[in-house]
C-alpha cells in the first residue's frame, strides 16, 4: 500500500448527467503528487486524532472503523421513520434511498456490522451529501447525520486512502504559500487559459480544470489576495469593540470585495479590526474529504492565529467557515481531539457571522426611504439557517432606504454547492440549484443577496446558465454602499 | 459452509438470469442489486430488516405487469414499496425476493376542478398532492403524520388515517377508482371517475388497505373537497381523562364535528414535560387539541360554543390560537411526544389500537393497569375523536426478558381493546408485526374468506407473501 510517491489514479469520469463517479483504480494519469513520509505516517497513525472512551471497538474490527465506532450511539438514535426523505436536497433529485439520511445511517451501521464493505460504492454513497444540515434540523430524534457522514468519510479515507482530489486540496490548504502562488499565476494566465463569459454575470471564467469540469464558471481570481492587502491591525475608536476578522479562502482569493465591504462597514462603526496574517483555511474542505489530520492541523493553526488578539468578537463573512467554527470544531474536533476541546468551545462562543455582529452593534445603514429602489431577495445559506440566523440579514436589508426586500419561494433551501459536493456531483448540484434559479426568476428581483461566498458562486452559475440577469451580491457589499463603499454596486 | 456453497451458487445463478430479465424490462439503471442498495431497501419504520435480492424501479403499469408475469413464471416474490415509512413491516422483503419501488411513478396526471377529482400515480408524495390541489382551492383531507414523505400509493395500500379522520374519514373514503396490476400481471381498473358506481363488486374498497397483497396500484382516482376558508386551533387541559373524554362527547353531542380531536394522556404529558419543561400545569391529566375548519363565521361561533361546552368538565386551561404561529405553539406538546419517547427507552413498540370513542377512558385505565402489572413505560396519545390511540411501549431490548414482557403486555392491550369493541389497528395495518395476533380479532372463517380471495388473485403467492396472515 505504501509507496514513496503515488500516481493520482484518476480524475473521475463523467456520466451523461454530468455526475462524476468516483471509482478508484480506474484510470492512471501521469500526474504525480508526493506526500512526505512524515505526512503519510502521521495520517496512518491518526496524527494526534484520538478516540474518546465512548469508542469501544470490538477487538476484531479494524482500526479504520474507529470513527464509526465513535459515533455508534448516534447511529442508534435513527428510528428509520423516513422524515429526512422530505428534506434532503440531494434525495429530491436522485430519489434513491442510499442518498437519504436514513439510508446513509443504515449504510454506516451496516459497515460497522460488516454487512457492507467500505468500498468504492459506499464512498460514492457517502459523497452524496451537501452537509447542509437540513435533515439534522428536521429530525425528530436529533440524529446528527452530518457528523455521521463525516465519520463515514473519515473511515473510508482511512480504509481506502484519501481521494486524489481531496489529497491535492489538502496539500494546497496546508501550504498557504503554494495556494497564493497558484492564485497569482491563475490571475495572470487565467484570461489566456479560460474562456471568458459576459462580465455582467459576475463570473468571468469558465474553468477547464480537472475536477472543476468544463461547465463550472468561477469569478476572476484576485491578483492580490485579500489577506495581503491590509495591515494586520486597523485601529478604531477607543471604546468600540475589537473585531478579529476570519476572512476565509473564497473571500481571500475569489471575492476580495466582500472583505473590502466588511472592512469599510466595521471602520464606519469605529471597530478596531484585526486581520490575523497567519489564519488558514477553516478546514471544512479537508474534513469533507475525511482528511482529519489536515483538518486538525488547520484548526490548530487557526486557533493559534485567532486566540491571542483580545477579540471581543471573531467575525466571519462566510456562512460555511462560521459553520465549521460553530459545529465542526466544538462538536466533531473537540470530541476527537480532547486536548483541543476547550479552545474549540471558546472559539465557537466568540465567533459571530457578520450579519449577527452588525445587528448586535446596532448598525443602521439607512434613513429616509427613496423613490427609486432596487428589488432584492435574500437566499439563506444553510450554515446560517441551521443556526437560526434568518431574521437578521432580512432586517438589515429591509432597513436600507433604497431597497425593497422581496421574499422569494424556497429562500431557505440549499443552493446545491455543498462545498466539494459539486466537484463530484456537478449534475446533481446544478439540479438542486435549478429550483433556486427558477425561484429567483419568479421573484423578478434585481439582486439576490446572500451571506456566503459559496452560495454566491453557485447561484451566479445557475443564473448564468439559466440566462437570468439577476445579480448576486454578498449582503455586506449591499450594506457597505451606505458607508461610501461601492456606490455603484447595483449598476453593471 | 462448504455444504451450503453449491446451493448458494445455484441461487445466485438463478438470480443473475432473473436480474438480466428485469433489466430488459425497465433498463439496467433501474434495477439495483449491489449490497448497498439491498441494505437500504431492507427496512421501514419498524426496525425490522430483511435483505431483498434486487430492487426494481418501474416507470409504468406495463412494466409492473411484465415484472409480475416474470415473477410468476419464476415463482420469485415481489414486495411493493413506496417511501418505506410504514409501521407494520408491510413492505419488507421477508424471505428475500424483489422489492418493487413505486417512486418513479410520481406524476399528478389530472386535477379536475369541475368534477373535484385528482388522478395520480402511486409514487406521488401525499403532501405534494395536497399542496398541488390546495393551490387550486381544493382539499385532499387525509393527513397521516408521514404525509410529507409517504406516498399516496402506500397510503391507499395501507388505508392511512390521520388526525382529520374525525371529520373527513380516512384514505379509503377518498378513493374513487384504481388501476391495479394483479399478481398474475393482468392490468385492471376498478371504480372510476364518478362518485357513484355499483356495477360489480367494489374492488376499490377491497384493495384499499390490502397492504400490497392483492395487486400493485399504478393509478389512483381521488375525490377532492373545496378547501375550507379558515382553520382554528384550541388547546384544552383537563384534570382527568374522563374530563377530556367528556369534552369529546359534549362537543359531538353539541352537533359540532371538529377537524381534529387529538389527545395526550397523563403518561404522555409527564413524558413531554419531563424532557422539555413546557410548563404544562402539574394537575393536568389529559390535554385535548381541537381544530375546526370551515367558513370563518361558523368556525368562530363553534369555537365559542366549544369553550362553553367543555368549561364544566374539569378544565384547567383553555387556549385558542389566533394565527398559524400560535397554532403551531399549541401543537408543540403533541409534536414533542415522539422525540421525548426516545429518552425514556431506546426501543419503541408502537401500537395503534382503536376503540369506540366513548370507551377511551376505559381503555386508558386498562392500559394503566397493564403498565403497573408489567412495570414498563407505556405512553398513550392519539386521536380522541375517533378512538384511535397510539400506545407506545418503551423498552430496552438489550435487557434480558424485556422483549418477552413487552410482547405479553401487547397481547393484553389487544385483549382489552377487543373487549371494549375495538380493533387492534386503526391505521398502521397488520403487515408482519401484527400478523401473529390477528386470530385474536378475526375468526377462522373470516381469515379463510380472506385467504380465499388472496389465493384466487395470487395463485402462486408471489405478491408480498407472509403479510397479514399468521404463518
Amino acid at each position: 500500500m505504501q509507496k514513496s510517491s503515488f500516481a493520482l489514479r484518476q480524475f473521475g469520469k463523467l456520466t451523461a448527467q454530468g455526475e462524476r463517479i468516483c471509482h478508484d483504480n480506474l484510470v492512471t494519469i501521469p500526474f504525480v503528487v508526493s506526500l512526505s513520509n512524515h505526512e503519510r505516517n502521521t495520517f496512518a497513525r491518526g496524527s494526534g486524532v484520538t478516540f474518546s472512551s465512548k469508542a469501544k471497538p470490538n477487538t476484531w474490527t479494524p482500526e479504520y472503523m474507529n470513527p464509526l465506532h465513535q459515533i455508534e450511539q448516534e447511529l442508534k438514535k435513527c428510528v428509520k421513520c423516513g422524515a429526512c426523505r422530505a428534506h434532503c436536497p440531494v434525495f429530491s433529485v436522485v430519489g434513491r434511498e442510499p442518498v437519504s439520511a436514513r439510508g446513509k445511517i443504515a449504510l454506516a451501521r451496516a459497515a460497522l456490522s460488516g454487512k457492507v464493505e467500505l468500498d468504492a460504492r459506499t464512498r460514492s454513497d457517502m459523497s452524496k451529501c451537501l452537509l447542509c444540515g437540513r435533515c439534522v434540523e428536521k429530525c425528530a430524534n436529533d440524529v446528527p447525520t452530518d457528523l455521521i457522514v463525516l465519520a463515514a468519510r473519515e473511515a473510508l479515507a482511512r480504509r481506502r486512502g484519501i481521494t486524489p482530489f481531496y489529497r491535492m486540496a489538502g496539500i494546497l490548504l496546508r501550504n498557504r504559500g503554494m495556494l497564493n502562488a497558484g492564485a497569482f499565476l491563475a490571475s495572470l494566465f487565467g484570461p489566456l487559459l479560460f474562456r471568458k463569459v459576459p462580465a455582467s454575470s459576475g463570473l468571468r471564467l469558465r474553468f477547464p480544470l480537472p475536477y472543476i469540469g468544463g461547465k463550472r464558471r468561477l469569478p476572476k481570481i484576485a491578483a492580490k489576495p485579500f489577506l495581503s492587502r491590509h495591515p494586520e491591525v486597523i485601529p478604531g475608536v477607543p471604546g468600540k469593540p475589537r473585531v478579529v476578522y476570519f476572512v476565509g479562502c473564497m473571500t481571500n482569493y475569489l471575492y476580495p470585495e466582500i472583505g473590502e465591504a466588511a472592512i469599510s462597514i466595521l471602520k464606519s462603526i469605529g471597530c478596531t479590526i484585526v486581520i490575523p496574517k497567519d489564519q488558514q483555511c477553516c478546514g471544512f474542505p479537508a474534513l469533507s474529504g475525511g482528511d482529519l489530520p489536515t483538518f486538525r492541523r488547520l484548526a490548530e493553526q487557526n486557533l493559534a492565529a485567532l486566540e491571542n488578539h483580545r477579540a471581543d468578537y471573531i467575525m466571519t463573512s462566510c456562512a460555511s467557515c462560521g459553520g465549521a467554527f460553530h459545529r465542526m470544531y466544538p462538536k466533531l474536533l473537540a470530541e476527537r481531539c480532547p486536548d483541543l476541546a476547550e479552545r474549540c468551545r471558546s472559539l465557537a462562543e466568540k465567533t459571530v457571522d457578520a450579519v449577527e455582529l452588525l445587528e448586535k452593534l446596532g448598525f443602521t445603514p439607512g434613513d429616509e426611504r427613496t423613490e427609486t429602489y432596487t428589488r432584492i431577495a435574500y437566499h439563506d445559506p444553510c450554515h446560517l439557517r441551521s443556526r437560526g440566523i434568518t431574521r437578521q440579514p432580512r432586517e438589515l436589508l429591509a432597513s436600507l432606504p433604497d431597497v425593497r426586500l422581496v421574499e422569494m419561494e424556497a429562500a431557505d433551501s440549499c443552493c446545491g454547492l455543498g462545498g466539494t459536493f459539486n466537484v463530484y456531483h456537478y449534475g446533481a448540484s446544478m439540479g438542486i440549484n435549478a429550483r433556486k434559479t427558477s425561484a429567483i426568476r419568479n421573484a423578478s428581483v434585481d439582486v439576490v443577496a446572500t451571506a456566503c461566498p459559496g452560495c454566491m458562486l453557485q447561484l451566479a452559475d445557475g443564473l448564468h446558465q439559466g440566462a437570468v440577469g439577476t445579480r448576486v451580491l454578498h449582503i455586506l457589499q449591499i450594506l457597505a454602499r451606505g458607508v461610501g463603499q461601492g456606490k455603484d454596486t447595483f449598476s453593471r | 459452509m462448504a455444504g451450503r456453497l453449491p446451493a448458494r451458487i445455484g441461487v445466485l445463478m438463478a438470480t443473475a438470469g432473473f436480474v438480466r430479465e428485469l433489466k430488459k424490462i425497465v433498463g439496467s439503471e433501474h434495477v439495483a442489486v449491489e449490497q448497498q442498495d439491498r441494505v437500504c431497501y431492507s427496512y421501514d419504520a419498524t426496525q425490522m430488516e430483511f435483505l431483498p435480492d434486487a430492487v426494481i424501479f418501474p416507470a409504468n403499469a406495463d412494466q409492473v405487469s411484465r415484472i409480475l408475469r416474470l415473477a410468476n413464471r419464476e415463482k420469485i416474490p415481489v414486495f411493493p414499496r413506496g417511501a418505506g415509512s410504514g409501521f407494520s413491516g408491510g413492505s419488507l422483503p421477508k424471505g428475500g425476493g424483489v422489492v418493487l419501488v413505486t417512486t418513479r411513478m410520481n406524476r399528478i396526471l389530472k386535477i379536475d376542478t369541475d368534477n373535484l377529482i385528482a388522478v395520480v400515480e402511486p409514487g406521488v408524495v401525499t403532501g405534494d398532492l395536497q399542496d398541488a390541489v390546495e393551490r387550486l382551492g381544493l382539499f385532499y383531507p387525509p393527513d397521516p403524520a408521514s404525509l410529507r414523505f409517504s406516498t399516496i400509493g402506500g397510503n391507499v395500500a395501507e388505508c392511512a388515517g390521520g388526525p382529520r379522520a374525525v371529520k373527513y374519514g380516512v384514505t379509503k373514503d377518498f378513493v374513487l377508482g384504481l388501476e391495479v396490476v394483479l399478481p398474475t400481471g393482468d392490468i385492471i381498473t376498478t371504480g372510476g371517475e364518478t362518485y357513484k358506481g355499483v356495477v360489480g363488486y367494489d374492488l376499490t374498497k377491497l384493495l384499499c388497505g390490502s397492504e400490497g397483497t392483492l395487486g400493485i396500484i399504478t393509478r389512483i382516482v381521488l375525490r377532492l373537497l373545496p378547501l375550507p376558508e379558515t382553520r382554528t386551533t384550541m388547546l384544552a387541559v383537563f384534570d382527568s381523562i374522563d374530563g377530556a373524554a367528556g369534552a369529546v362527547a359534549a362537543i359531538i353531542r353539541g352537533r359540532i364535528i371538529p377537524t381534529t380531536l387529538e389527545f395526550l394522556d397523563h403518561s404522555a404529558l409527564a413524558c413531554v414535560e419531563g424532557e422539555f419543561s413546557l410548563g404544562i400545569p402539574s394537575a393536568a391529566r389529559a390535554v385535548l387539541l381541537i381544530e375546526l375548519d370551515g367558513e370563518k363565521d361558523l368556525v368562530e361561533k363553534q369555537a365559542a360554543r366549544i369553550g362553553d361546552l367543555i368549561r364544566p368538565l374539569g378544565l384547567i386551561e383553555f387556549k385558542a390560537a389566533s394565527d398559524a404561529a400560535e397554532a403551531e405553539e399549541l401543537w408543540k406538546a403533541r409534536r414533542l411526544v415522539s422525540p421525548a419517547l426516545r429518552k425514556v427507552n431506546p426501543d419503541k413498540i408502537n401500537e395503534d389500537i382503536a376503540v369506540p370513542r366513548n370507551r377511551v377512558p376505559d381503555i386508558i385505565r386498562r392500559i394503566d393497569g397493564i403498565r403497573e402489572k408489567y412495570g414498563i413505560p407505556i405512553i398513550n396519545f392519539g386521536h380522541a375523536g375517533d378512538g384511535n390511540i397510539h400506545v407506545n411501549i418503551m423498552i430496552d431490548r438489550s435487557k434480558p426478558g424485556e422483549s418477552e414482557k413487552a410482547e405479553e403486555a401487547v397481547r393484553e392491550i389487544f385483549r382489552a381493546t377487543l373487549d371494549l369493541g375495538g380493533t387492534m389497528s386503526g391505521e398502521h395495518g397488520v403487515g408482519l408485526s401484527k400478523a401473529p395476533y390477528i386470530p385474536m380479532e378475526l375468526s377462522g372463517e373470516q381469515i379463510a374468506a380472506m385467504k380465499a380471495i388472496k389465493k384466487a388473485l395470487d395463485p402462486n403467492n408471489i405478491l408480498n407473501p407472509g403479510k397479514i396472515f399468521p404463518e
